[in-house]
């Protein structure tokens, strides 16, 4: 496939895991955070860890929209899906992400109710209009990437004026995680998580443009490197973060040059300034409520908008207490620092939203990385050789 | 039914317009016509022929094999088969995993009121079809009716028996630290094919269902390897859970090299956009073969030669494990563990 | 954290909808979200919509940059 695999090439890989080791210097370690999912995943599918050498620590981020979702949201969704005649259309992320009661969305599938799982919302739209006679419900969810095509399906609904059709809006917004994150006690006051810079996510960029980074940066002196998503792309940020770290530089560098511009999207933008407007807080799971960070639908398309419909009242929920995913989304714990990763919380029987999603933390660490976790030495030695 | 009550005019079952009722499960007449018309017509052997309720055969000397499948696949119809020949092939790939020759099949039909007699024909003639290719006829049978909703069409439950011949003793408990860990072919093409066809996922391609009797070519690996330790076909659940029930069973572990799994570029592609990943993607047509590291050799070359095993391959070893994790060294250098599938695999947009 | 992969677009069959191909496996998907797109270039696709084109220059001088890092490598051969 081009463009993709190329920048998975083995070999280009060994070559930038030995840059990166000769200039990562001895005497200190550099602590960078991936923000996005699709890097965690991509990091812990390639195994990019056995690239790196030991002083350069990777911290997952809280940029997986599914992992971020409120309990009580995912109730909301619930309850919907339980009016007589409703359609509930979804991805498939949400379907088995924990809700109160030991509910979730694939169990009230089980029990009858319509949820069906949408590769796009333009079919949510389409199931709208071949189903006249029933309401229909998108189940919004996503950053910025995912944003816009919720956008135009709005936009599509008004202007064929599909009554039928509503979205239940989740969107959330990348640079005010990031504020959060920065803010956060463990990172400014306590040092307790030590985080030198970031990796900017690849196709939030792609329509937000690198620009809004720029803020970071010059604020709290941290390097962001806008990183593609595949593997090469993210060990090619990772050189650039060292470097920027080694020299005293705290700038935002687009390594994803490909589909990455400074101004982002214009077209994508301005439609979603359309749609949607910035509630003034939102609850997000593990971080807490956060201003100014999510979406919601304008009044000049507020008879397209789920919550006012279907007068849904948000109840907060607490996690479960012995829970860490707030600690692994801010990236203060590891998730084999919570005591019920891997015991009680699996990918099956998952107690918190790091576990659901593929792209959590946990669900990364469980699926790929365990087995190093109990010190499993196979009979010889992974394929290449490590950075020497 | 000959010649004791004088035979009347019976019409002909409609398998253009007709529909399965309440009677056709009745055990009157209906069936009886229904069996008679369709099922005997099909499969069409010595057995079925004498229109007992069983079948009588000579049993070989030695030990004999049986394994039981139960199909549901949805969609019915899907591009290179159906659940007709996927019923088929199932149980006689069961079978032929212990390294047994499949002998006969026994076929069990569930059919939902109002489900149309002219898709229950095509599935029927394919399953027929598939039976008489292989070599392994269906010998007995029975037909059951449920009401309307209570089924997903048609549900088919295949029943083969085999004979294993003496010296060959291949089970999934005999895999041992430093065997050959090889693959017959191309992975995950059943799984995007069924895929394609997904209400809310279409997407055009040209991959078609593995669906296949491998029988002959399990006869060709033991000709050449009596000694093969295990066979097993990746069906739900995909390479990598077989690999685990393997490691599992054996009690060792296992070390794969991603770059030596073949994977069709359209089958990838597929799982790109998707988000799925084709080791856990259903196949219908493939095994997996450990067998000790000297006859790794020999037994490629015999897949290889045989037109099912074309694009066999060597994909790894066994290893000592007591925590029986599979690992995979990922085509880009670093390693990482192939765990048992969670759940169902969905796509995802994250 | 959002999938989307980059795919050649191969037909444009109805305003703002392009037929595109990844490996061989073909989808229709929406341009509403990218003007000027023609047959042949690549485009940036998720949840069924191009987000972004792919600049092919670009490309090629982040992998020319990715391979530069082995030039300063002593042990490249």
């Amino acid at each position: 496939m081009k463009y993709i695999d190329e920048f998975r090439d083995g070999d280009l890989a060994r070559t930038l895991a030995r840059a990166i080791a000769r200039e990562a210097r001895n005497a200190r370690s550099y602590n960078l955070m991936e923000f996005c999912g699709g890097h965690t995943h991509a990091i812990s599918r390639y195994g990019l860890k056995d690239l790196l050498p030991s002083n350069v620590n990777m911290i997952h981020g809280p940029g997986c929209p599914v992992c971020v979702l409120p309990i009580g949201r995912i109730d909301n969704a619930i309850d919907l899906a339980a009016r007589p005649g409703l359609v509930l259309c979804t991805y498939a992320d949400t379907m088995r992400v924990p809700a109160s009661k030991g509910r979730s969305l694939m169990k009230a599938k089980a029990a009858g109710a319509d949820i069906r799982m949408v590769y796009s919302c333009a079919d949510a739209v389409r199931i709208a209009r071949e189903n006249p006679g029933r309401d229909v419900v998108f189940f919004a969810i996503g950053f910025e990437t995912t944003t816009p095509p919720t956008a135009v399906a709005i936009l599509e609904a008004a202007a064929s004026g599909l009554a039928n059709f509503s979205v239940f809006c989740n969107h959330v917004l990348t640079p005010s995680a990031i504020a959060n994150i920065l803010e956060s006690k463990e990172v400014r006051e306590l040092g307790t998580v030590p985080l030198d810079g970031f990796i900017g996510p690849a196709h939030v960029s792609t329509v937000i443009g690198s620009a809004p980074y720029e803020y970071f940066a010059e604020e709290y002196e941290k390097p962001v490197v806008i990183a593609g998503f595949e593997p090469l792309d993210v060990m090619q940020a990772i050189l650039m973060l060292v470097r920027q770290l080694n020299e005293g530089r705290a700038e935002v560098e687009n390594e994803f040059t490909r589909a990455v511009t400074r101004e982002g999207n214009g077209k994508a933008k301005s439609l979603v300034a359309e749609v949607f407007e910035l509630r003034r807080t939102f609850e997000w799971r593990g971080l807490g409520e956060i201003p100014y960070s999510a979406l919601r639908i304008r009044e000049k398309y507020r008879a397209f908008d789920a919550e006012t419909r279907y007068g849904i009242t948000y109840r907060s929920v607490p996690d479960n207490k012995a829970c860490e995913c707030g600690a692994i989304l801010r990236g203060v714990k590891k998730p084999t620092d919570c005591k019920v990763f891997g015991t009680v919380c699996t990918p099956e029987n998952p107690i918190g939203s790091c576990m659901v999603s593929s792209e959590g933390a946990c669900a990364a660490h469980y699926t790929y990385g365990r087995f190093k976790d109990v010190g499993v030495e196979a009979v010889g030695a992974p394929a290449t050789e490590t950075a020497q | 039914m000959s010649g004791v009550v004088r035979d009347g005019y019976v019409r002909p079952v409609d398998f253009k317009h007709g529909r399965v009722d309440m009677t056709h499960g009745s055990g009157g007449r209906a069936m009886a016509q229904l069996v008679d018309e369709l099922f005997l017509h099909a499969f069409d052997n010595e057995w079925l022929a004498q229109r007992n309720d069983q079948a009588r055969f000579t049993v070989t000397a030695g030990r004999m094999v049986v394994s039981t499948d139960s199909h549901v696949v949805s969609p019915l119809f899907f591009p290179g088969g159906d659940i007709g020949c996927l019923s088929v092939h199932g149980t006689i790939n069961d079978v032929a995993m212990a390294g047994a020759v499949p002998l006969h099949l026994a076929a069990g039909f569930i059919l939902e009121e109002g489900f149309p007699l002219a898709d229950l024909k095509r599935i029927v003639d394919s399953m027929a079809a598939a039976a008489k290719d292989a070599g392994v006829p269906v010998v007995t049978g029975d037909t059951k009716v449920v009401e309307q909703g209570k089924g997903d069409g048609v549900f088919i439950t295949t029943t083969g028996v085999g004979f294993v011949p003496a010296g060959v003793d291949i089970s999934g408990d005999r895999a041992r630290p430093g065997d050959a860990i090889l693959v017959s072919g191309t992975i995950g093409d059943h799984g995007v094919a069924i895929m394609s066809l997904r209400e809310n996922l279409t997407f055009e391609t040209t991959i078609r269902s593995d669906t296949a009797a491998l029988h002959r070519l399990v006869a060709a690996m033991v000709a050449a390897v009596p000694g093969i330790h295990c066979l097993r076909d990746p069906t739900r659940g995909g390479l990598a859970t077989t690999l685990n029930e393997l490691a599992s069973q054996s009690g060792c572990g296992m070390v794969i090299d991603e770059r030596r799994i073949p994977v069709q570029p359209q089958v990838a592609a597929a799982c790109e956009f998707l988000g799925l990943d084709p080791l856990y993607v259903a196949n219908e047509g493939k095994l997996v073969a450990i067998c000790a590291p000297d006859d790794a050799k020999r037994l490629l070359a015999s897949m290889r030669a045989h037109p099912q095993g074309r694009d066999a391959a060597i994909i790894g070893e066994v290893t000592r494990d007591p925590h029986h994790f599979v690992q995979m060294d990922t085509s880009f250098g670093g390693r990482r563990v192939v765990d048992w599938l969670t759940g169902e695999q969905l796509p995802r947009i994250c | 954290m959002c999938l989307a992969i980059p795919a050649r677009v191969v037909d444009l069959p109805a305003p703002d909808v392009a037929l595109v191909d990844i490996g061989g496996v073909k989808k229709r998907i929406s341009l509403a979200l990218v003007d000027g797109v023609a047959r042949g270039d690549y485009v940036i696709v998720h949840v069924g919509y191009a987000l972004t084109r792919l600049d092919p220059e670009e490309a090629a001088r982040t992998l020319q940059t990715f391979a530069e890092a082995g030039l300063l490598d002593p042990a490249a051969p």
